[in-house]
């Protein structure tokens, strides 16, 4: 048999997929059935179309190389960024934004932890208030307006892989943008992360 | 997890530790050591020797090990495992303990008022520990503030300065509203004026006089009668030179036309409120007066 095998590469094609896939399916696919998984935590909601236009606009600029949006269950991360990441806060996100690098802090629960004015000034020009830090300045998201006419579209996107956006929020996602710079919606953004769960550090 | 997927997991590993055993067996079975297995590749023959021991039994050593681990540690399935380990659990363990250490050097201080406190060298030197990790990115390192974010070493207190920990703990958010829709261009000119006169500059007299009457319309109410401000509504001193958001015409104008809606965030919840007292006696040890 083992000869047979080694002849045929489909057939050991076939049996090392199903030698490598035999522990996720064991590991992986339980944990995506369990209720903390799949249900969301009490008082999520899904992201505004200004906040959702800001969150494409962390992805776009690739925040997540450096700021990690996952908080472990280990004390020395409690205390400096408070309560744990759990499941259920993120069950709307599509795609999770976790990140594996903390060059800079995790913002897991940056919202309200600074004021938008400080955040304009940070972005602007992050020395300007933290002078030691390494961040790059995001100048361009001052003077770009938010692209409100493509939000429609991302709605009815989400909606599809079940974030629960009404036929009222998808006709409305354009209005009330005017003026808005790109800068504001990456603020909104970041001013909702990981309000639902506070706890004392 | 459901009892379906429990036992999924738990069959699903269990059977896996089997076949790995099962499969360490077959190998040491039917070998005909010395001899080759007739695999010849380029001239490179194999013997058909067993697995050597030390290798078998560090396979053997690893299931045994895994089933210890599985029964001691959460694994399979529902079953939470003979320690009862859990990551939450090891968490809280954790602070409790780092609560039990360090909570009471922080509760030492909870009783003494803040103006006292200000004058403990101990306590202010974990004050500008907490300052520099909590505050500084904002009011900056030497607390001196910067565009937008109060000096803290002045002698100003938009909040009013015997209300520092109150501040801290629920944080603040000013109400300057926007009065370009109100006043029309000529009057936010006007009132700017006149806010110039307050702070002692030189100014257009007639303008002056105009904003004077806008002054006492809108703006008494929150700034004061004679401008030097309530610390009730965070409305700032207008007759001094400590300007929030700049000191030229240009700033000040944008001001009244725009308003303004400083934040200060609430420092309880993430700090406590022992913590808050140790760096509201801080804060208020920088401040000149």
């Amino acid at each position: 048999m083992n000869e047979f095998i080694e002849k045929n590469i489909g057939v050991m094609m076939l049996l090392i997929l199903i030698a490598v896939s035999f522990g996720g399916i064991i590991e992986i696919v339980p944990l995506m059935n369990q209720s903390v998984v799949t249900e969301p935590i009490k008082g999520l909601k899904p992201l505004t179309p200004l906040q959702l236009a800001g969150r494409d606009i962390y992805i776009r600029e690739g925040c997540s190389t450096c700021h990690s949006q996952m908080i472990r269950p280990l004390r020395s991360e409690v205390e400096r960024y408070g309560h744990y990441s759990v499941a259920g806060e993120l069950v709307y996100n599509h795609p999770f934004l976790f990140g594996s690098k903390r060059t800079g802090p995790d913002l897991a629960r940056v919202g309200g932890l600074y004021s938008d004015d400080w955040h304009r000034a940070h972005l602007y020009d992050p020395r300007s208030v933290v002078p030691e830090s390494i961040m790059p300045g995001f100048t361009w998201l001052f003077d770009t307006p938010v692209d409100a006419a493509v939000l429609p579209a991302k709605l009815r996107a989400l909606r599809a892989v079940g974030v629960p956006y009404t036929d009222a929020d998808i006709a409305s996602a354009s209005e009330g943008l005017e003026g808005r710079m790109e800068s504001d919606a990456l603020i909104a953004y970041l001013q909702q992360l990981g309000l639902l769960i506070k706890e004392r550090r | 997890m459901s009892s379906f997927f429990s036992w999924f997991v738990i069959i699903g590993t269990l059977a896996s530790l089997l076949y790995f055993f099962l499969l360490l067996q077959m190998n040491r079975t039917g070998n005909k050591p010395g001899e080759t297995t007739g695999h010849n590749y380029d001239g490179i023959e194999e013997y058909d020797n067993p697995l050597p021991a030390w290798w078998y039994w560090g396979f053997i050593f690893s299931i045994v090990f895994g089933i210890g681990y599985l029964l001691y540690y959460p694994g399979l399935g529902n079953f939470p495992g003979l320690s009862g380990w859990t990551q939450v659990g090891q968490l809280e363990a954790e602070q409790a303990l780092a609560e039990a250490r360090y909570g009471p050097i922080f509760a030492q201080y909870r009783d003494i008022p803040v103006a006292e406190l200000a004058n403990n060298p101990a306590a202010m030197k974990m004050g500008h520990r907490l300052f520099i990790n909590n505050c500084a990115v904002c009011h900056g390192a030497a607390a001196t503030g910067s565009f937008g974010f109060p000096n803290l070493t002045d002698s100003e207190w938009l909040w009013g300065g015997e209300n520092i920990e109150t501040t801290l703990t629920h944080g603040r958010t000013a109400a300057m509203p926007a009065w370009q829709s109100v006043l029309g261009d000529a009057g936010v000119q006007e009132v700017t004026e006149y806010v110039l006169q307050l702070a002692g500059r030189e100014v257009d007299a007639d303008l002056s006089a105009r904003g004077e009457v806008h002054f006492t319309t809108y703006c008494t109410a929150c700034h004061g009668p004679e401008a030097k401000g309530q610390a009730m509504f965070g409305a700032p001193d207008l007759t001094n030179e400590i300007w929030l958001y700049g000191n030229s015409r240009m700033r000040i104008e944008h001001v009244i036309k725009n308003g303004r809606n400083g934040v200060m965030p609430a420092f309880e919840p993430r700090l406590g409120a022992d913590k808050v007292h140790i760096l509201a006696a801080y804060v208020k040890s920088l401040s000149a007066g």
